[in-house]
């Protein structure tokens, strides 16, 4: 168990050795910046409009995270695999589900200082606005993004331990993640149909946009990503274990 | 401490090792030879864990490779072809990582004597991006030896190293041999010849040849080759040397040079010499050729040369894995 611990810790450190971390969250925080900025203004125009974090998280889920999440998981395992580290941790005396889950964490652990970061949107709202904000709202708010994280993560481990490339991880976990979340689109076409159900319930977004972030905490939900975490962590296990039987 | 048993390893149609069989006990150094592609890096891998055999077994430390995976893997420090560096480490901190994920007790200790030992110590916080090849060598020997292991698996350990490293490596390499197992593969022989107690020569996928590189040197001769060079007259030595005894298929190679057979339990040379000098001729030369250990691999690894000395192991562990087939 203390090697996922070792992994996780040495995945979130090289990931501050290259540009790309520092470019998602310069890009990030100044685009939710900017945003935050906006919605304080436009409430300050129209006094009727009351600002809340929901436009906030929403602008974070998407585009922010369906770009970041690829951007930082896309090395994970595409990049040991090309520079020879991965045959040195899979002789190591290290199970490969404690290296795909210390890879994952890793990531994981990225993200939620990125988060940490953010809260202090909420805390200037807070100071803001008379009678204070709702932190319900906002706990179950990040309560929803981390979960959401967790099992985007999943699929960026998931998919860089197919490659070796790290590009081309890159743009097939983008282009998972996009499947993931207009899934539910076609929906519509079977409505009221068990296909529509299925559908609508593989959404990766689906699952945030009308509980999460209206507060509403759903166990439904929580085993939702949970699951999806744990498939796509489980799904890199066997792409391993294929790669040393190929 | 390492046993391997009838192993075979395909890739999809081509069959990159083919039942090999041998053991390494503890304080061996066993050399691995054999032209680019004759497998010994899929063999390497294999024992080390990294791919699993197509069949056979194989055992380090009396534990199954495949079977119990993590407890042999413990005993292996391994030096993969490609040196397994994170550039964007620094030296120190990538023995460290791996000092944890060996689970070393006092890691700090234990990595600043491995460096000291292969001389990195004036490099430990410079990134491993910024060092030469002899040194991200040296590292990668740093990081397979860290835990003491049982079983030193190393896959070319001196290439790209300075003759000074290379000896410098070599005498690592031999001063752990007298406490653990080493298997290394080489391309060159002569270090094969200084460093490894036994050799195994391996071609196509075969075990062509396994004894000590002294031993195969004797068997393989057979007969010392000799030159000769005279002043002149060279022709009228040829029937008094072969009327010498002991030697055989005497030749003219122009008027000066002869060459000749002798066995090699004898050495002719005093001989020949006093003929050429009772016959009033000028010795100018005389050189005796042993086979060198090149020659020795190139005529094992011809390839029309016959699988020399495994017949009787191959053909027993072929009974044992249609056995087990059963």
């Amino acid at each position: 168990m203390k090697n996922i611990w070792y992994i996780a810790k040495k995945e979130y450190a090289s990931l501050f050795n290259s540009p790309v971390a520092y470019v998602i969250l310069l890009v990030t925080f100044l685009t939710l910046g900017f945003f935050f900025w906006i919605e304080i203004n436009y409430a300050v125009q129209y006094q009727q409009y009351v600002p809340s974090m929901s436009n906030t998280f929403s602008l974070l889920v998407f585009p922010l995270l369906f770009f970041a999440v690829p951007a930082i998981t896309m090395r994970s395992i595409a990049d040991e695999n090309k520079s020879g580290t991965l045959e040195l941790l899979l002789t190591s005396p290290v199970r490969d589900w404690e290296l795909i889950i210390g890879k994952w964490l890793g990531c994981l652990f990225f993200f939620l200082f990125t988060l940490m970061v953010t809260l202090i949107y909420p805390l200037v709202l807070n100071t803001m606005i008379d009678k204070g904000i709702d932190f319900g709202l906002v706990f179950s708010g990040y309560l929803g993004v981390i979960l959401l994280i967790s099992a985007m993560c999943g699929i960026g481990v998931f998919i860089s331990s197919l490659f070796n490339n790290q590009i081309a991880a890159l743009f097939a976990t983008l282009g998972v993640l996009i499947l993931f979340w207009i899934i539910s689109a076609p929906a519509q076409l079977f409505q009221g149909s068990v296909t529509a159900d299925v559908l609508t319930y593989l959404s990766l977004t689906e699952h945030y946009y009308d509980t999460f972030l209206t507060g509403i905490i759903q166990l439904k939900d929580i085993i939702y990503y949970l699951s999806f975490t744990a498939l796509t962590l489980l799904m890199a296990n066997i792409s391993i274990d294929i790669r040393r039987w190929r | 401490m390492i046993k391997v048993t009838g192993l075979t390893k395909d890739y999809g149609l081509r069959r990159a090792v083919e039942n090999l069989t041998f053991t390494a006990s503890k304080g061996e150094i066993l050399g691995f030879l054999g032209p680019n592609g004759a497998g010994k890096t899929t063999t390497m891998r294999i024992l080390t864990g990294y791919i699993p055999p197509t069949s056979g077994k194989v055992e380090i430390g009396g534990f199954d490779i495949v079977d119990k995976s993590i407890e042999a893997r413990r005993l292996i420090g391994y030096l993969p072809e490609t040196v397994p560096l994170y550039n964007d480490m620094t030296v120190f901190d990538y023995l460290m990582f791996m000092a944890n994920l060996r689970n070393i007790k006092q890691a700090e200790d234990r990595v600043d004597e491995v460096l000291e030992m292969v001389h990195m110590e004036e490099r430990a916080e410079g990134f491993v991006g910024n060092l030469s090849k002899g040194m991200r060598q040296r590292v990668g020997l740093a990081q397979a030896i860290l835990h003491k292991p049982e079983v030193l698996i190393l896959d070319e350990p001196t290439i790209g190293l300075d003759p000074a490293q290379i000896i410098e490596v070599r005498k690592i390499i031999q001063e752990l041999g007298t406490e653990h197992t080493v298997l290394l593969s080489t391309h060159i022989l002569s270090e094969a010849q200084q460093v490894c107690n036994r050799l195994l020569i391996i071609n196509k996928g075969h075990i062509v040849a396994e004894d000590t590189p002294e031993q195969l040197q004797s068997r393989l001769t057979g007969s010392k080759h000799i030159t000769l060079r005279v002043r002149c007259g060279a022709e009228d030595m040829v029937p008094v040397i072969h009327d010498l005894p002991g030697i055989s298929s005497v030749r003219l190679m122009d008027e000066n040079t002869l060459e000749f057979e002798t066995s090699v339990n004898q050495d002719a040379r005093p001989d020949v010499a006093r003929a050429v000098i009772s016959s009033g001729l000028d010795l100018l030369e005389m050189t005796q050729d042993t086979m060198s250990l090149e020659e020795i691999f190139l005529q094992l690894t011809r390839d029309d040369f016959p699988v020399l000395p495994q017949e009787s192991v191959s053909a027993s562990t072929g009974e044992e894995l249609e056995e087990k087939e059963e």
